[in-house]
């Protein structure tokens, strides 16, 4: 754990937002994809000691936020089946559908189950061989390859009554969609470590290409984040635009080979919604034809759920940084943690929330 | 405990001595008979609780127990005790159910004196596991220097309680010259004190728990604090706000603090002590170590002047080795808690929502 506090270490935190400061000569505009980055930006007042030149953007990296309404929809209607133990991670709970969440299935008498790895899930499913286990996989390319393996071990021991209503989504797609929207103003990207951890570069060199534009594999902790700001925008004032891997003690060039090779295995490329952005080609992953039978959405015939979101939430435009949150017109009114009408709003990753809890006071700063 | 009378000699069959086909001693589960109010209950009662809590009090069997109380202000608190498991690492529900509040009472400055205590058992609990509860009750009771004088015992059928649930009603009294204290008493300028690291008893507990179990060495810190709250109290109204950060950690009692006295706080980060284990399992977990629970430390909000005194106060009292001052009251913006971070920014600590929702990644 002393190696962790090294990454928190406030004098080298502000010695490298000194230098960015001394490189940066004119505005940047820099989007940490991922969720987990924001966190650290937020919780560590990053932003705060960054040069006013940089403006961070926080991307769609939170998979609680970009989940469609309408998969929390029947994730709700599958919850609600008598018979059925449903197994999510904790933060899908409070994410409103269109009229309940989880947390409210769960009082009305279904079984909700908070699990900590999907494999949890497949042991469920063999101590109650009397009932339906379900397991909501989300998430980006981090936490996939667990699910993959929940699947495979399923399918390995005979597990009949276990299934996965799947939503996966993936990064270098979603990079490319923000590149060529219409109002983007994303210059340089921090790239999600652990996302890269799994996949390597794969996908990114060619991105970095066709939009030159800067990549920087990042970390998460307050110097990981800061070093990726640093290299990007030593990239943006020298002209360049290469992929960097700024967190080389965890991401190698290949990624994890095996964790590749039992995704493959599972699942297979699709299109996917993402919430408030609308659909990204080839975004996502499904069950691979070889393990549909383990789609919940397909044994549970709840595919035919459609579902809009609410008009008021603008989250799309917030997810692209095209908007602030404080700019959304119900920001802290009509929308808060408590009353979310957009999921960027309840996870706490999200960038609804954590502008409402951390930065609401932050232009009156406490001088103490 | 709930009373029945025995049979008297010469009225009816006299349960002592007369040697039952089936023992009712060893029963190695609670039934349904041992909260009916017969022959089980009176066994249950006679031989679990009364021999482990044993004082004058109790053993009288009365329906209600009379205690003596010192002159000065009663002070009374009751809390519900409901922890899964029922034994973690550094404690179990019985330690809980006397320092959780014999330290409600602490908090308000009283001298915590007697408690009472309610049983609601389903059926199908273990009599061992019973027996493990009752006795670390009695121990954390004996080591609070607190009796505990009357009780109540029900049992529920299997699958209508979650084996055990703890009641306790405590009893304290707080001198007259003593003045208030109270999440209201904070005055701008006050100095924020924090009796020792915070998040062991939630993340020991969690370690435990069936879907989560991990490996750490950490313990709950669930311990009695009228001890540690008695060797600062001075009826000169220096101490203005006691609260032991339980559910909602620290972050739920200083938003507390700061709503009821219409004051701000700021915290410094880099001075509130976490354990690096803690630290790693909330890290790993996607949890805030601010929220997480604590069973066994004190915040205390204190005028300026007596912030060195009450620090060096406590770190010579064995539950306050680590105690720190980690922040103080101001004028503006009232109700809002803020920290500093180790990079040297500000934002706002928010006021925990409910449940402890682990992230996904
Ligand atoms: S503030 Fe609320 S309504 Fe507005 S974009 Fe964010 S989540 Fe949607």
């Amino acid at each position: 754990m002393r190696y962790l506090d090294e990454f928190r270490d406030g004098d080298l935190a502000r010695r490298l937002a000194d230098d960015i400061t001394r490189i940066v000569t004119r505005p940047w505009a820099i989007m940490e994809v991922c969720g987990g980055q924001t966190h650290a930006i937020i919780r560590n007042g990053i932003d705060q000691i960054l040069p006013p030149e940089i403006e961070l953007i926080h991307g769609p990296g939170c998979p609680v936020c970009v989940t469609p309404l309408e998969v929390i929809d029947q994730a709700i209607a599958i919850a609600a089946r008598p018979g059925v133990i449903f197994c999510s991670f904790g933060d899908m709970l409070r994410v409103p559908g269109s009229s309940r969440d989880l947390f409210q299935v769960k009082s009305e008498g279904g079984d909700v189950r908070v699990v900590y790895s999907p494999l949890d899930a497949v042991r469920l499913a063999q101590a109650h061989p009397e009932r339906e286990v379900v397991f909501f996989a989300i998430g980006f390319e981090t936490t996939a390859p667990a699910n993959a393996m929940a699947v495979h071990v399923a399918r390995q021991h005979g597990v009949r009554n276990f299934s996965m209503l799947v939503s996966h989504v993936l990064v270098p797609p979603a990079i490319a969609a923000i590149m060529t929207a219409p109002r983007n103003r994303v210059q340089a990207f921090l790239a999600a470590g652990h996302v890269c951890a799994v996949m390597g570069l794969r996908g990114y060199p060619a991105l970095a290409e066709r939009f030159h534009v800067p990549i920087v594999v990042t970390g998460f902790e307050p110097l990981d984040v800061l070093e990726g700001i640093r290299r990007a925008v030593r990239q943006l004032e020298a002209g360049e635009a290469r992929v960097e891997n700024a967190y080389a003690r965890v991401v190698t060039d290949e990624g994890n080979t095996a964790a590749q090779r039992m995704l493959a295995e599972v699942f297979e490329v699709s299109d996917r919604a993402w919430r408030g952005i609308g659909t990204i080609p080839g975004s996502g992953w499904r069950l691979a034809d070889a393990y549909r039978e383990f789609d919940a959405a397909i044994r549970f015939d709840v595919g035919g759920i459609r579902t809009a979101e609410s008009p008021l939430c603008r989250s799309g435009e917030v997810l692209q940084g095209a908007l602030k949150p404080n700019e959304c017109p119900a920001f802290g009114t009509t929308c808060t943690p408590r009353t979310p009408l957009g999921a960027t709003m309840v996870s706490g990753e999200g960038a609804c929330a954590a502008y409402y809890h951390y930065g609401r006071f932050r232009a009156a700063a406490p001088t103490a | 405990m709930a009373e029945t009378a025995l049979p008297g000699p010469g009225g009816g069959p006299d349960f002592e001595s007369w040697a039952c086909p089936l023992p009712l001693r060893d029963y190695p589960r609670v039934v349904l008979g041992h909260g009916g109010g017969g022959a089980l209950s009176e066994e249950l009662v006679r031989h679990l609780f009364v021999p482990a809590f044993g004082n004058p009090a109790l053993d009288a069997l009365g329906d209600a127990s009379l205690v003596d109380v010192p002159a000065g202000r009663l002070a009374l608190s009751t809390d519900g005790f409901v922890v899964r498991p029922l034994v973690f690492p550094g404690g179990s529900i019985g330690e809980l159910a006397v320092n959780g509040t014999v330290n409600d009472l602490a908090m308000r400055g009283a001298t915590p004196l007697y408690l009472t205590a309610g049983f609601v058992i389903e059926e199908g609990l273990a009599m061992s596991v019973l027996g493990t509860v009752v006795a670390r009750m009695a121990a954390a009771a004996a080591a609070a220097g607190v009796q505990i004088v009357a009780g109540d015992t029900k049992v529920v059928e299997r699958g209508h309680g979650d084996s055990l649930y703890v009641t306790t009603t405590g009893v304290g009294v707080v001198p007259s010259g003593l003045p208030p204290i109270g999440p209201a008493q904070a005055r701008p300028g006050d100095k924020v004190l924090l009796s020792g690291s915070i998040g062991d008893h939630g993340i020991a507990v969690m370690s435990v728990r069936e879907s989560l179990a991990f490996e750490t060495a950490i313990v709950s810190d669930c311990a009695a604090l009228h001890g540690l709250v008695g060797c600062i109290l001075h009826d000169d109204g220096r101490i203005r706000v006691l609260r032991d950060p339980t559910r909602g950690g620290l972050a739920a009692t200083l938003n507390e603090i700061a709503t009821a006295s219409a004051v701000g706080i700021v915290i410094d980060e880099r001075r509130v002590p976490v354990k690096p284990e803690v630290r790693g399992a909330c890290d790993l977990l996607g949890l805030d170590p601010w929220h997480v629970a604590n069973e066994g430390k004190c915040v205390a909000v204190v005028a300026a002047d007596a912030a060195a005194e009450v620090l060096a106060a406590w770190r010579a009292h064995p539950l306050g080795r680590d105690a720190a001052i980690i922040g103080e009251v101001e004028a503006g913006r009232p109700g809002l808690v803020a920290t500093r971070t180790s990079l040297g920014a500000t934002r706002v600590v928010p006021m925990p929502l409910g449940e402890l929702l682990p992230r996904i990644c």
